[in-house]
């Protein structure tokens, strides 16, 4: 037996938690200042704008805890020491551990403009961030937004749903430039700006000006322009929170620095989540990337390890997913914003600029690298299986129609895709093999 | 799409509020009208009753003449009428012999249409007018102050404020809103003649169909549809970005319209059974009582012909269709119960009980409510079939069952219950908890069908807007954020849970049913493991 004790009740803390207990009877604590119970980060925004309560954030019962014998300690950790295995809490008491998850995930990024720390400025990550923003949000009139980026459009639309003005400081030409081609880009563009949102590309947050009672009163771009407003939004992306274990030998470099089974330099400390830097990511992945899945992932990786079955952590091919607004987004595989050397892409767009697809492939052997969707759901397990076959474009757009997820009675767009693929090599049309339809309904076997 | 300017924005804004307005007067007509009326016997009142036979022949004499005295005499509430009416028959009762009371059922049938006859009052005198003023207007506002909202936001998923709304998370408009859908369907049910300018307010479209004055189930039946209609209208507005929706309520709609309101009345209107070819047993709980077999064998080849439509559709078409779509074929597709929760229910989708205690008590409930209706329909059954020769089984008993059972499960169930606590309990609270052919249909689904809502590879980030608004109670997310398939035996199908999911991790998917019962482990994922439908 030993006695596991997990910092953060995030995503990765949690999973790690439960499948450790899946998997055996060792003593569990997690650790949380946030919250006395996991709730989903990732619904934030729906408190916010009302389609739900707390309540429905949280994935499992409060009872569910105390059945699964998973305790929750509602404390800050101030101090970590390896060499006694012990934690140091604020509220004073020190807790021993044989084995340390850290999974404390991320903090807000603030990168030192004038007025930063003022009243009305406040990033969106935690909770209480939510709280802050409730507070922030009373007569609130214009808000400016600063970073085009998930959290950005999520502050965007959470403003929205209550009226409130934003206008939308982006530093980039182009909209998430390092994920986005441009045509999805400016989509996506023009999706923000049908929402009465006063997007601004390529400009940049100078300062933030106080008013006469000590709170913010306008943003300065550094072309100059004042906007006035009286919330400030910081959404620049966010780091590892690993402040606290500065000086406790655990060695971090952006994150928490771990091997390819998620150990730190001490092999009884373990780190998952946002927090965690992998030494030797894998080809195609960053050593910090703070998913939801990514987090999930590593945790239940990591209870496999501890509980006796060493595990590498193996994100898989990459895959993400994001709505903008109205608009869905996913992407299966490598769509970089540009083709690169000998590889090309296929792409379709629909004529509202609410649809897309997009198929990106090697040139000289047809193998196909990604897949990128605008307001179109593919399968993910189709589409993994074939960027794991190598499947050619000639293939795969053959048998489109069977990746396609949208709801029943969708219109179908994969034939739109083939055509365009037939105008550029008119030697031998393809034809769409499989189209979900009525007789789909009746089949009796499995067609894969 | 272009901007709206604000001129174009500030037009749609008033319109909208004017079919609101429109509404609320329609609905205040309404209201209203159910107490615009005094009470009078007159020669004319008796004429009436003894000409429309609700009065029966052998009652008829005696009743009248106990009556009589109170002929000119003005009520000007309906309680005060309704008492001396009620002292009325029990005094004819005295003078009547043992085998000629009035009993009961006739008792309330005689007041109501005697309030009926009696009522006096511009909503008698102006029944069409009050018809325009009350259900036509509402019902044309309400849908005023839906349509323009096309133009106003942009298409998808727009459930802001639903936790702030006082309607739709039991505040003070949420609890009046129940009061009244509980109120109206007590008096409905068990005080029709409080209602009969209500009930009256159904003539203009009964004389068209029927050629005759709307009694109360075609008031009900009327009333139901015009508000499954006109929140269906919602329903495609709020939805518009997504066909399946627009199908399935479309679905419903013409379900309701037709099968369960134009032609059981044109039927009526041939003499001939007015059956809903929809409603099956044992949701159509009363279809094998004796009464009905009979009505239908002696009904011609007609009454033959729904005898066994009624047989086939409860014994084959209820499983084969389930096996191929899932429950959803029915319950949100055709269904009136689940065509009203779909529609007027929709904003209240979210207050169902998600908790694993809610979905225990569900099962016992549901399941002991379909024992219920089994047993009773099979002692009916084999009285009907050995009631010609011999004592019936368990003697008086199965009447008693039956009546039981149309009373708790037929009235305060599937009523007062099931449309009264959409407010408080969500919008399937009925098809949930209580309705036997749910619990069929959900057998099926569950051992035997090709039906599951597929979850999407590792796309779900556990945010809980599928469980949310799950009307059924569902956890879907317990589910999806593990990789597996959801298949349960309550779902409904209604796509709600796909539709609202902000990464396209939910598919309602009707295919092969090897591999249904999956669960795909992201670790798993992330060295290639593929399960594909």
């Amino acid at each position: 037996m030993k006695r596991i004790v997990i910092i953060g009740n995030g995503i990765a803390g949690i999973t790690a938690a439960r499948h450790i207990r899946k998997r055996s009877d060792h003593p569990i604590t997690v650790i949380s200042a946030e919250s006395d119970h996991f709730f989903s980060r990732t619904a934030l925004m729906y408190i916010y704008m009302g389609h739900m309560a707390y309540e429905n954030t949280k994935p499992y019962e409060d009872a569910f805890w105390e059945k699964n014998r998973i305790e929750l300690l509602r404390e800050y950790v101030q101090r970590v020491d390896p060499e006694k295995r012990q934690l140091h809490l604020a509220g004073g008491r020190d807790l021993d551990y044989d084995i340390l998850i850290l999974a404390t995930g991320s903090k807000s990024n603030r990168f030192g403009w004038p007025g930063q720390d003022l009243p009305g400025v406040q990033s969106l990550y935690s909770l209480q961030d939510l709280k802050l923003l409730e507070h922030n949000s009373r007569s609130l009139q214009r808000a400016v937004i600063i970073g085009g980026g998930l959290i950005g459009i999520e502050l965007a639309e959470m403003l929205r749903s209550r009226r409130i003005d934003i206008t939308f400081l982006v530093r980039e030409t182009k909209w998430m430039d390092f994920a986005f081609p441009r045509e999805e880009a400016e989509m996506i563009e023009d999706h923000i700006r049908e929402h009465h949102i006063d997007l601004r590309m390529a400009t940049e947050l100078d300062r933030i000006e106080a008013g006469a009672d000590g709170r913010v009163r306008s943003v300065v771009t550094k072309d100059g322009e004042e906007i006035p407003c009286q919330l400030v939004g910081l959404t620049v992306g966010v780091s590892p929170n690993i402040d606290f274990l500065a000086g406790s030998g655990i060695e971090t470099q952006r994150g928490i620095l771990v091997d390819d089974f998620l150990r730190t330099n001490y092999p009884e400390i373990y780190a998952a989540g946002d927090c965690a830097q992998i030494r030797n990511p894998q080809p195609g992945r960053r050593p910090i990337e703070p998913l939801w899945y990514t987090g999930r992932t590593m945790g239940e990786t990591l209870a496999r390890t501890i509980c006796g079955q060493e595990t590498a952590y193996d994100p898989g091919r990459w895959f993400n997913s994001a709505k903008f607004l109205d608009l869905e987004w996913q992407v299966y595989g490598q769509v970089p914003p540009l083709p690169g050397e000998g590889e090309e892409t296929l792409f379709w767009q629909d004529e509202g600029g609410q649809k897309s697809l997009r198929i990106h492939s090697r040139k000289d052997d047809g193998v196909v690298l990604g897949f990128n969707l605008m307001g179109i759901r593919y399968r993910h397990e189709l589409c993994e299986q074939w960027l794991a076959e190598g499947r050619t474009l000639r293939y795969v757009l053959e048998n489109l129609g069977a990746a396609n997820f949208d709801p029943e009675f969708y219109r179908q767009h994969e034939a739109a895709l083939l055509e365009i693929y037939n105008r550029q090599y008119p030697g031998a049309p393809l034809r769409l093999k499989r189209r979900r339809g009525l007789r789909h309904f009746f089949q009796l076997r499995k067609a894969v | 799409m272009s901007e709206p300017s604000s001129s174009k924005i500030s037009l749609l804004t008033w319109i909208r509020g004017s079919g609101f307005a429109a509404f609320v007067v329609g609905l205040s007509v309404f209201l209203a009208s159910v107490t615009l009326s005094d009470y009078r016997i007159t020669g004319d009142t008796l004429q009436e009753l003894a000409e429309n036979g609700v009065i029966k022949e052998e009652h008829r004499e005696a009743l009248f003449a106990e009556l009589a005295p109170l002929e000119g005499t003005y009520y000007s509430s309906v309680r005060a009428f309704l008492a001396d009416v009620d002292r009325k028959i029990s005094e004819t009762n005295e003078g009547l012999g043992d085998g000629s009371q009035i009993w009961e059922y006739d008792r309330g049938e005689y007041k109501q249409a005697l309030a009926r006859a009696a009522a006096t009052g511009p909503v008698p005198d102006r029944t069409t007018l009050f018809f325009w003023l009350s259900l036509v207007l509402a019902s044309v506002g309400a849908i005023v102050s839906f349509v323009p909202k096309i133009w106003q936001s942009t298409a998808g998923i727009k459930n802001d404020g639903v936790f702030f709304s006082s309607a739709k998370s039991r505040g003070f408009w949420g609890i009046a809103l129940g009061v009244f859908l509980i109120g109206f369907y007590i008096a409905l049910y068990f005080f029709p003649a409080y209602i009969v300018n209500w009930i009256r307010l159904g003539d203009p479209v009964s004389q068209a169909l029927r050629g005759r004055p709307a009694d109360r189930w075609f008031f009900y039946g009327m009333m139901y549809t015009v508000v499954l209609l006109v929140m269906a209208v919602r329903m495609a507005v709020h939805y518009r970005h997504n066909r399946y929706q627009l199908v399935r309520t479309a679905s419903i709609s013409f379900f309701q319209l037709g099968f369960a309101f134009l032609i059981p009345a044109v039927l009526e209107s041939m003499n001939k059974p007015a059956y809903d070819f929809k409603n099956a047993w044992p949701l159509d709980y009363d279809f094998f009582f004796d009464w009905n077999i009979n009505n239908l064998t002696s009904g011609g080849a007609f009454g033959w012909f729904i005898l066994f439509w009624g047989i086939g559709l409860a014994v084959i078409l209820v499983p084969l269709f389930s096996y191929f779509f899932g429950k959803r074929w029915y319950c949100s597709w055709v269904c009136g119960c689940g065509g009203l929760a779909e529609t007027l229910g929709d904003p209240f989708r979210h207050l169902s009980d998600k908790r694993l205690k809610a979905w225990k008590v569900e099962r016992w409930i549901i399941h002991s409510v379909l024992v219920f209706a089994v047993v009773m329909t099979g002692l009916v059954l084999i009285n009907f079939f050995s009631g010609q020769s011999g004592e019936p089984l368990f003697g008086q008993a199965t009447p008693k069952i039956r009546k039981a059972y149309g009373f708790l499960i037929g009235s305060i169930f599937a009523g007062v219950v099931g449309t009264g606590f959409y407010p408080f309990l969500g919008n399937r609270v009925w098809c949930r908890f209580g309705c036997p052919l749910a619990a069929i249909l959900g057998l099926v689904q569950k051992i035997k069908s090709r039906f599951r809502i597929t979850t999407n590879g590792g796309q779900c980030i556990s945010c809980g807007n599928c469980s949310t608004y799950c009307e059924m109670g569902i956890d879907v997310r317990w589910y999806a954020q593990r990789g597996q398939n959801i298949i349960r035996s309550s779902c409904v199908g209604c796509g709600i849970c796909a539709a609202v999911c902000p990464r396209g991790v939910l598919r309602l998917e009707t295919g092969p049913e090897e591999g249904r019962y999956n669960e795909v482990s992201l670790v798993q994922l992330g060295q290639g493991r593929i399960d594909v439908v």
